[in-house]
């Protein structure tokens, strides 16, 4: 590396976390909405840009550490940069860079005192995930993560005066606390009553089985509240749609990663052992939460609700990714968890690749149009053709279709699937194949309610025509961030032994196998994971193909055929009152869906009858688990709370009688 | 040679559960039947070869019994029923196939892990169907459940009966000729009362939706 | 890479791109017979799409480009699966370039594409269609993707290659898991194709149609190449089919005196494997809607089934 980069890649990153403090410090105190538009964002773009090759030419590096007299006395941060937090790094940078440099574009007519302390909300928000990624003792994590909770609560209520999102917010934070509870408890147990929480110590602690177990389980539900994991996901669609769609991108592509890298510094680096079921209870929460998050995007009528649940889906996928990892690991199949660890975090990059780009073309609709409702969009792609061209590529990614990224992680986890007859336990072989139809299914209906997204926003006609608005195309910044976050699909889909190289330092720290020399035995556009006679996919072939044969075909019709060609009006079957209005709408698309999932959902529709003068329609799809699991809970609480608020009568007395008591009871318990 | 026999024989036991699923979620009646005579010979035709390649004789009387029992006499008397009942088109609603399947395969893998001690103990070739013949004998009895017809019914647990031969033919080659005598003679006279009683159950009701049969509790 | 397999390679290339219109015709020519009727003869695919090359294209006000890309991408897609199919040898160097996986993908980005071009008109026939096309597609695939690990797991590959040399160059082994999967597979190729319990190729107008009613705005060339493509997509369904289930008669690595007798071998496959689609065809009538969801339903777990069939079998 140059001279520039001398400097070991733990003080980079260290500085870009300082330097992302300061820039937001700046713009608190500026509040002039130009100068932050136009430099600050950029600014913390290119903060982003250098964490990323920080991250990157520290991957498979020596181990940096480093202990910062900051905090409590005697008990300083101690920060530790190693390839599973070098990729999260280069995750959070490389996603990073795309949406800051866009939200210089999206803030720009923001006001000026909200917009300072929306800059400054954002950029504490990035500098926390990045220290998230490089804590080393519980201490400094869990002021990482609960910073990171409360930045992002402030910036999902940015507009805190419309009571939903205040509901969404409180929402979101309560859970954001729970989930932080059992993470604190889940490091009190692997300290193992030695009272030292640095990492360091806990790797070294040997736990017995059970509280090992109890700390697996503990992680899994705290980090589990984060991710969006089932039956913890209630916050993530009430929460990314109300936030700002940039901070939406961050949240759902980045700050999402931080729970799954939780999960994976947690089994793999700090806790010795894993134990088979522990995966096997993985795979199945994750199967669960990607059925369940892709159905119900599939009947979602707002585009961001539609892709909040879209992102519970993916977290699904990946947390299957862990659980087959976890369980070829206990069996000593390290090659094979190698296969899998690889395609969740590859899944993971491109996750933050996809749904950023997604979220952010949510945006620019948004700020065009100002509709959410699918179900009042339509025929965008010719108002906004490069926002429609951009958005195609993720939303194409994002449905696992080849050559793009999202097949390549969908294929690596297949490929795991297919590998995994063999283990020493017989059930296990037996429902492994049937997990994988599960994975099959959610992701073919991830196809479909992309197509739900892109065709009802981008496609057909108007559905209601505003007069008078004029609806612009994406600026400059917006479409650089954009197209920043496509290329990276694209690049993530063409070249997957190139990154996988890179992945390989992860998987080799944490299950001491790679993949990278199987994958690229036979060249590097070869992605074999065994042997070429297994299985391989060439994705650059593949593309070069398509396009030629695209082409080829274009240049042979033009050749032959006359070219002559007419617009007219379209065909309208013989039914000549057809408007805009007899369009699918969204609910109308997902209506498939609701129908044979029926049982999942609670749904209320009225429908209007045939004589109604004014006929209104309306359908809700509720989300069974909050009646089941959150509406019982609330109500045992306010049970307890009358119960206990009974002690409470307003009498000095009485409560000085409770003090009393309290005191004598004390006294004769010390006696 | 007993290899490929044996191969043979897994292939038939699998096309034997294919119809048990086949029948899970076939709507008429007429094709139900059509389908359980399939069974039937599928049923004789692997019987055969596992008395060819086990050299086990009696098995051939078997596989003869089942051939005229199952694929001719019942599925005849069945098809002269629906047509004297006239219900030859008769088209049962059934809840949700989908989610029946699911249940079925979840019962299929219950079988398989139930027969695999078993099926390490005994020594024939055929040890491996016995997770099969399980399985189609509990997926007959969840069709019986899932039907509110009385025909269906009976057919489920004729189906149920070829399970239970086919899991004999597998564990130990078979049962003694008597037993088997025994039982076939069972089949027959009980299809011969459950044909009486489908008309008497119709004269009762006027249907033979077995829901009516609830009227007869006492309240 | 050696000369005869790139020369393999483009002959397959234009054998398919030539014949898939002809497995078209001989389907229905099969039908018209099935039906008591003379029908239009084999050839008249071939009639059509040089009468609709001839024709004046006419677009809708509101096409945009993607509309105008799709038959194009289409008609790529399906060329692809259908030339990385070992139709008569083995010896194809772009196969290792997809493997099953990446073939059901493959086929999954043509619906996509021709979905959204559906939808793009914004007329309620066009996204009727294209609503169906996916709901079909998002049951079809899974059921595809599970009788592709059914073979997979047989021959320890992805690779479309492998399991054909795995199937048919082997030691003879019955699998009773294939029975379940050629069942599926059969479902399967009905429903993606078009084919009659789940959508009715030869009625235009129906309330019950699915690919008729996204193509409703297509014309001239771009409903020639979205006709071929359709007839590839078929003929690619059906080699693999062949792949998969029977597989003897394709020429192995290096063997050239054994392509004619392959060709030959193609030939009466396909003779036999398209009067038999015609024959389901005539006997089962067409679905209402709603069933086809249990249809797909119930081939997805009969391939499913078929996968674990194989492990119980297997295991003991």
């Amino acid at each position: 590396m140059t001279t520039l980069f001398s400097a070991l890649p733990i003080d980079i990153a260290l500085s870009v976390i300082a330097y992302w403090l300061l820039l937001g410090l700046i713009g608190l105190l500026l509040q002039n909405s130009r100068i932050i538009s136009q430099w600050i964002f950029p600014a913390g773009a290119l903060g982003a840009l250098i964490l990323a090759v920080g991250a990157v030419s520290s991957l498979g590096g020596a181990v940096n550490t480093a202990v910062l007299p900051l905090g409590l006395p005697d008990l300083p941060f101690h920060l530790r940069l190693d390839s599973l937090s070098a990729f999260f790094l280069l995750l959070l940078g490389a996603a990073g860079i795309g949406i800051s440099v866009y939200s210089a574009g999206y803030f720009r007519n923001m006001e000026g005192n909200t917009l300072g302390l929306l800059c400054f909300e954002y950029h504490v928000f990035l500098a926390a995930m990045a220290l998230v990624f490089m804590a080393d003792d519980a201490y400094l994590f869990m002021v990482a993560w609960e910073t990171m909770a409360l930045s992002s609560y402030f910036l999902v209520t940015t507009d805190h005066s419309v009571p939903e999102i205040r509901r969404a917010g409180f929402l979101y934070l309560l859970v954001a606390h729970v989930g932080a509870i059992a993470i604190l408890m889940c490091f009190g147990v692997m300290q193992g009553g030695h009272g030292d929480y640095t990492f360091a110590a806990m790797r070294h602690a040997h736990l017995a089985p059970f509280w090992a177990s109890a700390t697996f389980l503990l992680a899994l539900f705290g980090f589990g509240a984060k991710a969006g994991i089932l039956p913890l996901h209630i916050w993530l669609p009430e929460a990314h749609p109300a936030a700002p769609s940039p901070v939406s991108a961050l949240m759902s592509g980045i700050m999402l990663k931080t729970a799954i890298y939780g999960i994976l510094r947690v089994t793999f680096d700090l806790l010795g052992m894993q134990l088979w079921w522990w995966g096997a209870l993985a795979l199945t929460l994750g199967l669960v939460t990607a059925l369940f998050g892709v159905i119900f995007a599939a009947v979602q009528t707002d585009m961001k609700r539609l892709l909040a649940y879209s992102s519970i889906e993916n977290i699904g996928i990946i947390l299957v990714g862990i659980g087959l990892a976890i369980i070829f690991h206990s069996f000593h199949k390290d090659a094979l968890a190698a296969l899998a660890l690889t395609a969740t975090l590859y899944h993971a990059l491109n996750h933050a690749f996809m749904k950023g780009l997604l979220f952010l073309g949510t945006g620019s609709v948004l700020h065009a149009t100002g509709e959410r409702n699918l179900g009042k969009l339509g025929g965008l792609i010719h108002r906004m053709p490069k926002l429609a061209l951009l958005v195609l590529v993720g939303v194409l990614a994002i449905a696992g279709l080849p050559p793009l990224n999202g097949f390549v992680s969908e294929w690596l986890l297949l490929q795991a699937f297919l590998l995994s007859p063999g283990l020493p336990h017989p059930y296990l072989n037996m429902l492994i194949p049937i997990t994988a139809a599960a994975l099959a299914l959610a992701a073919a209906l991830a196809g479909y309610v992309m197509v739900k997204f892109y065709g009802v926003i981008f496609l057909g006609q108007p559905r209601e025509d505003k007069p008078g608005e004029q609806v612009h195309d994406i600026g400059i910044m917006e479409r650089i961030g954009l197209t920043w976050l496509a290329l990276g699909c694209i690049l993530l889909g063409v070249f997957p032994v190139f990154f996988i190289l890179h992945i390989d330092y992860v998987t080799q720290m944490l299950v001491g196998q790679t993949l990278g020399s199987t994958a690229a035995q036979t060249g590097w556009m070869w992605l074999t994971p065994i042997q070429p006679e297994r299985a391989s996919y060439n994705p650059l072939i593949l593309f070069l193909i398509i396009i030629i044969g695209v082409i080829f075909t274009m240049q042979v019709v033009k050749k032959f055929y006359h070219g002559r060609l007419s617009r007219g009006p379209a065909w309208d079957c013989g039914f000549p009152e057809q408007t805009s209005r007899m369009q699918d709408t969204a609910e109308g698309f997902g209506q498939p869906i609701r129908q044979i999932f029926e049982l999942f959902f609670g749904i209320t529709r009225e429908v209007p009858s045939p004589f109604d003068k004014k006929p209104h329609y309306h359908g809700e799809t509720r989300d069974l688990l909050w009646d089941w699991c959150y509406v019982p809970i609330a109500r045992i609480t306010e049970t307890l709370s009358a119960l206990i608020g009974k002690l409470q009568h307003g009498r000095i007395h009485v409560y000085l009688l409770y003090s009393f008591v309290t005191l004598l009871a004390l006294l004769a318990f010390i006696r | 040679m007993a290899n490929f026999s044996g191969q043979l024989i897994n292939l038939f036991a699998a096309l034997l559960l294919l119809i048990a699923f086949a029948m899970l979620s076939q709507r008429r009646v007429l094709s139900l039947i059509n389908l359980f005579a399939l069974q039937g010979l599928v049923l004789s035709v692997s019987t055969m070869i596992v008395a060819n390649s086990s050299s086990q004789h009696h098995l051939y009387y078997s596989a003869g019994l089942t051939l005229i029992l199952k694929v001719i006499i019942l599925p005849w008397i069945l098809h002269r029923l629906i047509r004297k009942l006239n219900i030859k088109w008769d088209v049962e609603t059934l809840f949700n196939i989908p989610t029946t399947m699911l249940v079925g395969i979840a019962l299929v893998v219950f079988a398989f892990n139930l027969a695999a001690p078993i099926s390490q103990m005994a020594g024939t070739i055929t040890k491996g169907t016995l997770g099969i013949a399980m399985a189609s004998v509990l997926l007959s009895f969840l069709m019986m459940i899932t039907r509110s017809k009385a025909v269906p019914q009976v057919i489920g647990f004729l189906a149920m009966e070829n399970g239970l031969f086919f899991a004999a033919t597998s564990a130990t080659y078979g049962m003694p000729m008597v037993v088997e005598l025994g039982i076939a003679l069972d089949v027959l006279v009980g299809m011969f009362i459950l044909g009486i009683f489908f008309f008497q159950i119709r004269e009762t009701f006027d249907s033979l939706d077995l829901k009516h049969m609830e009227k007869l509790k006492e309240d | 890479m050696n000369y005869s397999g790139i020369l393999l390679q483009l002959f397959q290339d234009t054998l398919v791109v030539l014949i898939a219109p002809l497995l078209l015709g001989w389907v229905n020519q099969c039908r018209a017979w099935l039906q008591n009727r003379s029908g239009a003869g084999v050839l008249q695919p071939y009639r059509n799409l040089v009468k609709l090359f001839h024709k004046d294209a006419v677009l809708a006000h509101n096409a945009s480009p993607l509309f105008r890309f799709t038959p194009y991408i289409l008609f790529a897609c399906m060329w692809l699966a259908a030339s990385l199919v070992p139709v008569i040898a083995t010896d194809l160097p772009l196969s290792p370039v997809v493997d099953v996986i990446a073939l059901v993908g493959i086929f999954a980005l043509a619906r996509v594409f021709i979905s959204l071009a559906a939808m793009d008109i914004g007329t309620s026939f066009g996204t009727l269609g294209a609503r169906r096309e996916m709901l079909v597609g998002f049951l079809a695939e899974p059921a595809l993707l599970m009788v592709f690990f059914t073979a997979a797991t047989i021959s320890q590959s992805t690779s479309l290659v492998t399991i054909v040399e795995a199937l048919a160059h082997k030691q003879f082994v019955i699998y009773p898991s294939l029975a379940f999967a050629a069942a599926a597979f059969v479902m399967v190729l009905l429903a993606e194709n078009a084919r009659i319990p789940v959508d009715n190729p030869s009625t235009h107008l129906e309330l019950t149609m699915i690919h008729e009613a996204m193509i409703l705005e297509y014309s001239a060339r771009h409903l020639a190449l979205i006709e071929w493509a359709s007839a590839l997509k078929l003929l690619a369904y059906t080699t693999i089919g062949f792949a998969l289930f029977m597989p003897w008669g394709i020429a192995e690595v290096g063997n050239w005196r054994f392509v004619p007798l392959a060709l030959a071998a193609l030939f009466a496959k396909l003779l036999v494997a398209g009067a038999g689609l015609a024959l389901l065809e005539t006997v089962s009538a067409k679905m209402r809607i709603f069933r086809v969801p249990e249809f797909m339903g119930t081939a997805f777990l009969l391939a499913v089934l078929g996968l674990l069939i194989h492990f119980l079998l297997g295991s003991n």
